[in-house]
């Protein structure tokens, strides 16, 4: 890396002390490149051995990449904390502003560590550090307000990331996601309960600088490429066009969409919660994060009459997304448009990750059907499916906490069976609920062989599309395929390059990108540096107890047929005994 | 400027002003995008709108700032004296500030922004302009 970039810089922040300062810590950008490489040193650093998730010595870091601020969709900052929800290695990925502007306040990484004992923000602007009174953001009704609080009352607009938590994160949910302009978020595995465990309401970041390249020519030349390709590439252009909504009707046809608890993979409703229909009579606005000319972010105008008085409207703009649309639309047999966006707007103003709610609400209403809870649990609340009004009751509650039922639903949905019951049809991998993939095999292997138990850890999904269809795999093969893709993501999100731009970010480029910033790699090296940084994740979930053996798999996963038929158990119990031996090998 | 409702956000534009200028990042960005009061409201997009008769000259008390023939103005970085006037002045908030060499940055209508706009905001254009329009 050039001498003169102060991205080696790590900015340590304790809350507890209210004390900042910078590290240079050329030792791990050099051999990590930046992003999860980075992030999962500082947290075998940072984090001691069994540590409690919620306890203060559970450190936040952030982390973003060398390419950021420099080239196109280098725009993810990678947040790294020990999960309340799993216990283990959480790893989140969030856009917005945030990569950028944490580069260009002027740093690579920052770690967050203590506690505090009053609500706090923090307002870094460039390499000050202030801790502000967030008494007045504790409790507040909707995580929207929080932010127009804040974007009034700080500086940065335009350069300037808002990252604040909800109800959610103050009350510990284990799920709990960190909101960051508005419409993105570090969600699954609960970020939020650990700013919440600390006070810490809100952290703005904003900056502004030049970086540093080797070759200012052959930079614009490279950028031109990238930014071209962005533009161009039919991928993209579908994620601009219907957004990753566009795979609602799809799967729903291949009967891979996970519907009402996994119970089916066709959803009788999926064409009102497409993202073709939600294009037609809802998209309202498209938005981009900070460098990314693609722009997929998908806003929905809901316009809803007041009932007190004629001719009175709220217009609220709210995201949807493929995952929101499986988690609380197929899972949960809302097919009303309009109540799938009611029910996603109060996740977001509560500020609760909406995949793991759809799933712990779709355990909740079979169990509530089956007669496992009653009433009694519930608040009086009858949880049936489609009902998007009672939904919205029980989501406040998980919020709120009111009674021990919805404490339990607030740790998981693998708490709640251990509780309640029927396990066999709590769909939790690793301890994070299930994505929205129930295409064969390898997507639910991909969940629990990943190092945080994400969809997005590996193409799970894309492999049982692309090859388990088509032809027979073998469970050697299947585990190669899912750790090779692990692996190379782990590159990926070193540099903080969107997963969706994995078509735009291939080797050759990224070394081309990579020399520009003075890194001389070769691409031995860079899959080298990929499979070093899994097997650091790995390294910290074992010391966290984390185990490849007798891992438990939902009963339910075995009773519905994906479109590769009826899943094998012992296909996956292999697969991930192989997967295993390949990890323990290192 | 042709249509803020299609801005994305993405900020494009202000990466290329910047790089434009040889100088990566934001740092020497003379148009800036920032939400209308959160994303949801969509955006503002903030650049020199090349004045006939511009405020920031006329303020300049250093005369640092001379208007350009057909709209807009020049800067003799030499002559300015980084008094911030200008960015104060200007009704449109398009004066930006170089932090890193304490000095105002002025717009050269070059148009490379208006290039590297993926969704039809910004647009290039010159205009004849007579001395009363």
């Amino acid at each position: 890396m050039l001498k003169n970039d102060m991205f080696a810089q790590v900015l340590y922040i304790d809350v507890s002390r209210k004390t900042y300062w910078l590290e240079t810590r050329k030792d791990l950008f050099e051999k990590y490149l930046g992003g999860a490489g980075v992030a999962a040193q500082l947290l075998l650093e940072e984090c001691p051995e069994g540590c409690g998730p919620l306890a203060p010595e559970n450190p936040i870091i952030f982390a973003v990449g060398p390419l950021t601020g420099l080239f196109p969709l280098a725009s993810k900052t990678v947040a790294m904390f020990k999960s309340p929800l799993t216990g283990n290695l959480g790893e989140s990925h969030c856009g917005g502003r945030s990569a950028v502007a944490i580069r260009m306040a002027g740093f690579g990484a920052i770690v967050i560590k203590g506690a505090s004992r009053m609500p706090v923000y923090l307002s870094i602007t460039g390499e000050r550090v202030l801790f502000k009174d967030a008494s007045a953001l504790w409790g507040m009704e909707s995580c929207f307000t929080v932010g127009r609080v804040l974007r009034e009352r700080e500086s940065g607009a335009g350069l300037r990331t808002i990252m604040r938590i909800g109800r959610a994160g103050e009350n510990l949910v284990s799920y709990a996601s960190v909101t960051t302009e508005t419409y993105r978020h570090f969600g699954r595995l609960g970020l939020g309960a650990v700013f919440g465990s600390k006070k810490l309401k809100a952290v703005v970041i904003s900056g502004k600088r030049s970086l540093p390249v080797t070759d200012k020519k052959a930079y614009r030349k490279l950028y031109e490429d990238i930014y071209k390709a962005a533009v161009s590439s039919d991928t993209m252009k579908k994620y601009h066009d219907l957004g990753t909504a566009e795979n609602v009707l799809p799967l729903n046809e291949m009967g891979g969409l996970p519907t009402k608890n996994l119970s089916q993979t066709r959803f009788d409703g999926a064409a009102t919660i497409s993202g073709e229909h939600f294009a037609e009579h809802y998209l309202g606005r498209r938005l981009a994060c900070s460098h990314c000319p693609v722009g997929c972010i998908h806003i929905a105008a809901l316009r809803e009459p007041y009932e007190d008085e004629a001719y009175f409207y709220k217009t609220s703009m709210i995201c949807y997304d493929y995952e929101p649309i499986y988690a609380i639309g197929a899972m949960l047999g809302i097919s009303d448009p309009k109540g799938f966006l009611k029910l996603m707007d109060r996740i977001e103003a509560l500020g609760v990750d909406v995949m793991s709610t759809g799933v712990v609400l779709a355990w909740a209403t079979e169990a509530f059907g089956k007669g496992l809870i009653s009433a009694a649990d519930t608040d009086g609340i009858s949880l049936l499916w489609g009902d998007h009004q009672s939904y919205i009751q029980a989501v406040e509650r998980i919020a709120e906490q009111p009674n021990d039922f919805y404490k339990s639903l607030a740790l998981g949905v693998a708490h709640a069976a251990a509780r309640y019951g029927g396990e066999n049809f709590a769909l939790s991998f690793g301890g994070n609920e299930m994505p929205g993939y129930h295409t064969g095999p390898a997507a639910h292997i991909g969940c629990l062989i990943g190092a945080r138990h994400s969809h997005l850890d590996n193409g799970g999904y894309s492999f049982d599309q692309k090859v388990v269809l088509k032809k027979a795999v073998t469970p050697e093969e299947t585990a190669r395929a899912l750790l090779d893709d692990e692996y190379w993501r782990q590159v990926l999100s070193s540099l903080v390059v969107c997963f969706f731009a994995r078509g735009l970010y291939l080797k050759e480029t990224i070394i081309n990108a990579l020399s520009l910033t003075g890194y001389n790699l070769s691409p031995e090296n860079l899959g080298d540096i990929g499979k070093t940084i899994h097997q650091e994740k790995y390294r910290f979930k074992f010391r966290e107890g984390f185990s490849l053996d007798n891992m438990l798999i939902p009963e339910r996963i075995f009773e519905t047929p994906s479109p590769a038929g009826n899943l094998d158990k012992k296909f996956l119990q292999d697969t991930i005994g192989c997967a295993k031996q390949e990890i323990l090998k290192g | 400027m042709k249509d803020t409702e299609r801005c994305v956000g993405c900020q494009s534009c202000m990466f290329a002003c910047s790089r434009r200028q040889n100088a990566p990042g934001l740092a020497k960005s003379c148009i800036g995008v920032r939400s209308a009061g959160g994303m949801e409201h969509g955006f503002v997009v903030v650049v020199c709108r090349s004045c006939i008769d511009p405020p920031c000259a006329k303020i300049c008390p250093v005369d640092a700032l001379t208007p350009r023939e057909g709209g807009g103005v020049r800067l003799d970085s030499d002559a300015c004296i980084s008094c911030g006037k200008c960015r104060e002045y200007c009704t449109v908030g398009a004066v930006f500030w170089d932090d890193e060499t304490n000095s105002p940055m002025i717009c050269n209508y070059c148009g490379y922004c208006a290039g590297y706009c993926p969704h039809g905001v910004l647009q290039h254009e010159r205009k004849e302009v007579t001395a009363d329009a």
